[in-house]
């Protein structure tokens, strides 16, 4: 391996059109589910999402997950929120995440705790997301922690942020994403997008700031099961579901294969959007049509990036036994 | 001023079961203000205190002083005398009052008669809101007076959330999203660009994170 630059890296630089998908950890300890949600992936994405504590709900680890996804041979994006640990927590985590071979993070504020399992908990929020981004920016190009001092040797991760096309209030919105790039993302995800047209105007003032020269954006496409996920999904703040879409999901009499067909139809619109380096795909439960509406959107086979698949484990950990620490 | 509330009625009957001679001291400044721990709060307790021993043929002894404020001790010099006569003081005023109450009195066991929320604001008739954690570091000159740390629910310092909607915040939609009043303000003002900066990361030293905090005012120290 002659860098340690990650696969999604490698092919969003080759100038290909990303392809990634989500693994939900689950509330266990059950190794076996993440590898068999790895499995599922492996061949039909690029990087995987491994979500972290998604909607406030404790679930196993995205770093410890990001590992066993690796092992399975899928490119892991490792998902940390401000939510949950403190400045102190989120060095060593992420010291961890890398010397365990993960080369992707995607920075978040992470759902309120109040939306999950363990709504009396109390909550971090010590750094916030573009401080987190700014902060791994600092210890990937200048080698430093946080508080200035150097580690000998830093994580240096694929940089990534959520961007927000929906939320309020546009404007700063905007002057958000433009503040995430200057921190240093290099890609970034955006929420699940249902409405091509509010999506291009929105992609027109990305690259009117030229942000889509300076980060990879990656689009959202959450595919829906049912009238009743996309009811559901409807409701989430920061998604708009155009009503059209709904009235068709009511009316059909097929409601899988119609939520499919919509996904379908909106990564199709997304690809044609000057600007678009990738498609983000989340399927809250119902991954197991990730790898059709992958093979249907005509988006396979993937980039075979030569120099990135050895990027195992037990090398990095080799690696970074090698020299102090 | 501190904002409170008054805890659940049976909360403080159980907490003052054994104890016969009660003193309920209220607190004459902010809890007075927020209509949860003044003169007349202090009363209205003591009238139903009185109602519940009738009822339940408990024998004990009610009495009511109104010092001006728990949070300095001249003033609880002044109750010393009922506070001696009784077996228990229910204190209602702020945290701090009721723990400078105990201090002041080390023989006494002292009760809260409260539940301190937060500082806040009069928002409306019977409605105070949350406005500052006192985390030692003001900026509200750069976030158009509106409070991003105690506003916005997840304490952002560099804009919303994904989960800003409509002016509300994620996590109900009966809460203002803190960051779109600072767009507000400062789209207002004309002056948005400012936040175009990246705030950098917080030292938390100055607010609770660094242990208890004090202010000296040396000049006043003899």
């Amino acid at each position: 391996m002659t860098d340690n630059k990650s696969n999604l890296q490698r092919v969003l630089e080759a100038g290909h059109f990303s392809v990634s998908a989500e693994i939900g950890p689950p509330m266990s300890a059950n190794a076996d589910f993440v590898r068999k949600s790895a499995r599922a992936l492996l061949g039909y994405v690029d990087a995987a999402n491994v979500t972290d504590n998604q909607t406030a709900i404790a679930r196993m680890s995205s770093i410890a997950a990001s590992y066993l996804a690796l092992q399975e041979g899928v490119e892991p994006i490792v998902q940390m929120t401000c939510r949950d640990r403190n400045r102190l927590a989120i060095q060593s985590d992420l010291l961890g995440a890398y010397a365990l071979g993960l080369r992707n993070l995607l920075c978040l504020s992470g759902d309120h705790q109040t939306f999950g399992n363990h709504p009396e908990s109390k909550n971090v929020y010590d750094i916030d997301s573009i401080q987190l981004v700014r902060a791994m920016k600092r210890m990937k190009e200048e080698g430093v922690f946080i508080n200035g001092k150097p580690s000998k040797q830093p994580a240096k991760f694929f940089l990534g942020a959520a961007a927000h096309p929906f939320a309020d209030p546009p404007e700063l919105q905007m002057i958000r994403l433009h503040k995430k790039v200057d921190a240093g993302a290099e890609f970034l995800q955006t929420q699940s997008i249902y409405d091509i047209e509010r999506f291009s105007e929105w992609m027109e003032e990305v690259r009117k700031a030229g942000l889509h020269k300076r980060a990879y954006i990656l689009a959202g496409v959450l595919v829906n099961k049912s009238l009743k996920s996309l009811e559901m999904t409807s409701m989430v703040a920061g998604i708009k579901v155009p009503e059209h879409l709904i009235e068709r999901m009511r009316k059909t009499s097929d409601q899988q294969e119609e939520g499919l067909s919509i996904a379908l139809e909106l990564i199709n619109g997304i690809r044609r959007i000057e600007g678009v380096a990738g498609i983000h795909i989340m399927a809250v439960g119902w991954e197991s049509i990730v790898p059709t509406l992958i093979e249907r959107a005509g988006l396979l086979p993937r980039p075979d990036m030569p120099g990135t698949e050895a990027v195992s484990s037990e090398e990095a950990i080799r690696e970074g036994g090698k020299k102090d620490a | 001023m501190i904002v409170a509330e008054q805890k659940p009625v049976k909360e403080i009957i159980e907490s003052l079961e054994g104890f016969r001679r009660i003193l309920i001291a209220s607190c004459g400044t902010c809890v007075t203000v927020c209509m949860a721990g003044g003169e007349k709060e202090a009363v209205e307790l003591k009238s139903l205190l009185d109602i519940w021993n009738k009822e339940t043929g408990t024998e004990n002894d009610i009495n009511v002083v109104v010092p001006k404020r728990q949070c300095d001790v001249e003033f609880l010099d002044e109750i010393a005398v009922e506070a001696e006569n009784a077996d228990v003081i229910l204190s209602m005023a702020c945290g701090a009052g009721v723990q400078f109450m105990a201090e002041r009195f080390p023989a006494k066991v002292v009760l809260p008669a409260l539940n301190t929320k937060f500082m806040g604001v009069t928002r409306d008739v019977g409605l105070w809101t949350e406005m500052c954690q006192g985390c030692g570091n003001c900026i509200l000159e750069k976030t158009g007076g509106v409070c991003p740390v105690t506003r916005c629910s997840k304490s952002n310092f560099n804009g919303p959330c994904g989960g800003s909607s409509g002016g509300k915040c994620e996590i109900d939609g009966n809460v203002d999203c803190g960051w779109q009043l600072i767009y507000d303000r400062l789209k207002a003002l004309g002056r948005l660009d400012r936040l175009y900066e990246i705030t950098d990361v917080r030292d938390w030293r100055t607010s609770r994170d660094g242990g208890p905090r004090k202010v000296e005012k040396k000049d006043m120290m003899v």
